[in-house]
């Protein structure tokens, strides 16, 4: 790795850990207000704690994409980036429409739609910007001396992911149309396009880490991504199931959802199998025990999680309470959390010259972050579950519910604690790094 | 064993013959279905101005419609029938919080206007086929009831 170009990185990266910090502090001001602690109210009433919570959650995985993206084509293309003044007002306009879009979630400046919170004018600008950014990266590649697999699937699912935007863009009278394209964008981008990206990412991190022939691990990448879209576009059909559309959606969604785990067991074996087939043993373990930790956490969480309250007569009484809670918290973080975590900790050493991944706080880091998630993701079953039986099968009122769910917001809080002390570990050691500099990205 | 090459077919063929089979079922579900399932008919103004002030204001950030939405507060899509107009007035126009045993929902002091615009919204989501969501309470005949 010699790009000069490619520290532009560390700048989507320090953005990204600084909104995962902010976004961990908003499920606490939701987690308190569960239990009844809503002193907040007046400021930051809940509807503008979720919208900024979720809205968070995408941008700062996002950045770590773009950022993930800025670190690997310049090195699979053998190519400097075309403009790294084009890619820093690239960064700075979206941090700066990010911070717009949260200051305006608490001025009650947002669309109620759930992950597409953001206001119809600065969609545009979130288009622009993404536009900016396919042209930096495409423009590389075309001027680039090789296009790899692993680049040309990232690239492609960067690609789709920009193009899927727009559909959540249009208005619709009717809200069983309005729904019907939203999930178009949520579900297309976490279930399809976004995995895509994941694969890229993941094959890159497996050639670097494990030495196996890229040949081989990029043959693997195809099959995992065709798997992906052959169950996850018409798994789509499980967001159709309740909202006003054809029943063919129940056996058409049921059928096809119920083979999306397929893709990530796959993404997991290939992770594991590749693992014990190289030969070479990377100095980063930390790089390995994150990008191992992705493949496998992902099949439990977006796989089987995933799978656990998907058949449609299980949907019935799930569809709208925790469970969905549960299944969304451990699937986010795995899939995409932990990937782009993996990413930070692999190239931060190369871009600083600094070997912090030996340093206790990356370890502690790792499994504080993983254990307290695990937590995080039982107290959110138990919450659900509790919900779907008091609720849906029982009957009770909705507050009598909530209030005999108030338990397991204290060990949702508790297990938080342990995930966010983790989290800030990480942020610590990104930030101890230091800023990259030429004479390591040389070196490296 | 599998090549590179049968491998990126695999990937690429699916893709198109799934993404189209998609976008067939979905043109289907949209033109001829959605319409009959959800009574189209009956969009009036009021019913799509409820609608943009229920976006805008961000109710799905607290409650679920059609079981989507946040959980903090009642699943909507039967409220008109569960609680009745009345009280669906009092809760949007009161101009402190509405808060049932602590939990406060945004003091939104609509106008009766608004109010009633949000409230044909509801009625008319109400009314949609929703494949039978939400469900009956399948249990609530086994739960035993004490003797006096």
């Amino acid at each position: 790795m010699k790009y000069k170009s490619q520290q532009i990185a560390w700048w989507f990266f320090a953005l990204s850990g600084v909104l995962l910090l902010l976004q961990i502090t908003y499920g606490f001001i939701m987690a308190f207000a569960h239990l009844g602690y809503d002193g907040l109210h007046d400021l930051i009433p809940f509807n503008a704690a979720t919208a900024t919570h979720k809205n968070l959650l995408v941008v700062w995985i996002l950045s770590g994409f773009m950022g993930a993206a800025y670190f690997i084509i310049p090195d699979e293309a053998e190519h400097e980036l075309i403009s790294v003044p084009l890619a820093k007002l690239q960064f700075w306009s979206l941090a700066i429409v990010g911070v717009v879009a949260v200051i305006g979630f608490h001025l009650n400046w947002w669309e109620g739609r759930k992950f597409l919170e953001i206001p119809r004018p600065l969609d545009y600008l979130v288009v622009v910007n993404v536009l900016l950014f396919l042209y930096i990266i495409i423009m590389t590649l075309w001027k680039g001396k090789k296009r790899t697999t692993t680049s040309l699937v990232l690239t492609m699912g960067l690609l789709f992911a920009a193009l899927l935007y727009l559909p959540g863009m249009i208005w619709f009278d009717n809200q069983t149309m309005d729904s019907f394209f939203r999930w178009w964008v949520v579900h297309l981008w976490v279930e399809g396009v976004w995995e895509l990206i994941m694969g890229g990412i993941l094959a890159y991190l497996l050639i670097k880490l494990t030495g196996v022939d890229r040949e081989v691990i990029e043959k693997w990448l195809y099959v995992i991504v065709g798997l992906t879209f052959i169950s996850g576009v018409l798994g789509t059909g499980h967001h159709y199931y309740y909202i006003g559309t054809p029943k063919y959606w129940l056996l058409i969604g049921g059928i096809f959802s119920a083979m999306e785990p397929l893709a990530f067991l796959g993404m997991a074996l290939f992770a594991l199998a590749m693992y014990r087939k190289g030969e070479k043993r990377h100095p980063n373990q930390m790089a390995l025990y994150w990008t191992l930790g992705t493949a496998i956490i992902s099949f439990v969480g977006a796989g089987l999680l995933g799978v656990a309250h998907t058949l449609p007569a299980v949907n019935m009484y799930t569809h709208g309470t925790f469970v969905t809670a549960m299944h969304g918290h451990m699937a986010f973080w795995g899939a995409y959390g932990m990937l782009v975590l993996g990413m930070i900790t692999y190239a931060m050493p190369l871009m600083t010259g600094r070997k912090l991944y030996t340093a206790p706080g990356a370890s502690y880091a790792f499994w504080l972050s993983n254990i307290g998630m695990v937590g995080m993701t039982t107290a959110f079953a138990a919450a659900g579950v509790t919900q779907v039986y008091l609720e849906r099968k029982v009957g009770m009122d909705f507050i009598d519910t909530q209030q005999a769910m108030e338990v397991h917001f204290l060990v949702l809080i508790a297990a938080a604690a342990l995930f966010t002390t983790g989290i800030v570990m990480f942020v610590v050691n990104f930030f101890k790094y230091g800023r990259p500099t030429d004479e390591a990205l040389e070196r490296s | 064993m599998l090549s590179k090459n049968q491998a990126r077919t695999f990937f690429l063929g699916g893709t198109v013959v799934f993404f189209l089979i998609f976008l067939g079922l979905s043109w289907h579900t949209l033109a001829r279905e959605v319409p009959k399932q959800t009574n189209a008919q009956n969009l009036t103004e009021s019913v799509i101005r409820g609608k943009e002030i229920f976006d805008k204001n961000n109710c799905m950030g607290c409650h679920t419609i059609m079981g989507e939405g946040a959980y903090y507060a009642p699943e909507l899509t039967k409220a008109y029938e569960r609680k009745g107009e009345a009280y669906l007035k009092t809760v949007l126009t009161v101009k402190e919080p509405w808060a049932p045993r602590g939990r406060k929902m945004v003091a939104y002091a609509m106008s009766d206007q608004d109010a009633n615009d949000v409230i044909a919204f509801l009625k008319w989501v109400g009314e949609a086929d929703l494949n039978g969501f939400p469900p009956k309470p399948d249990l609530q005949s086994k739960v035993p009831v004490p003797a006096k």
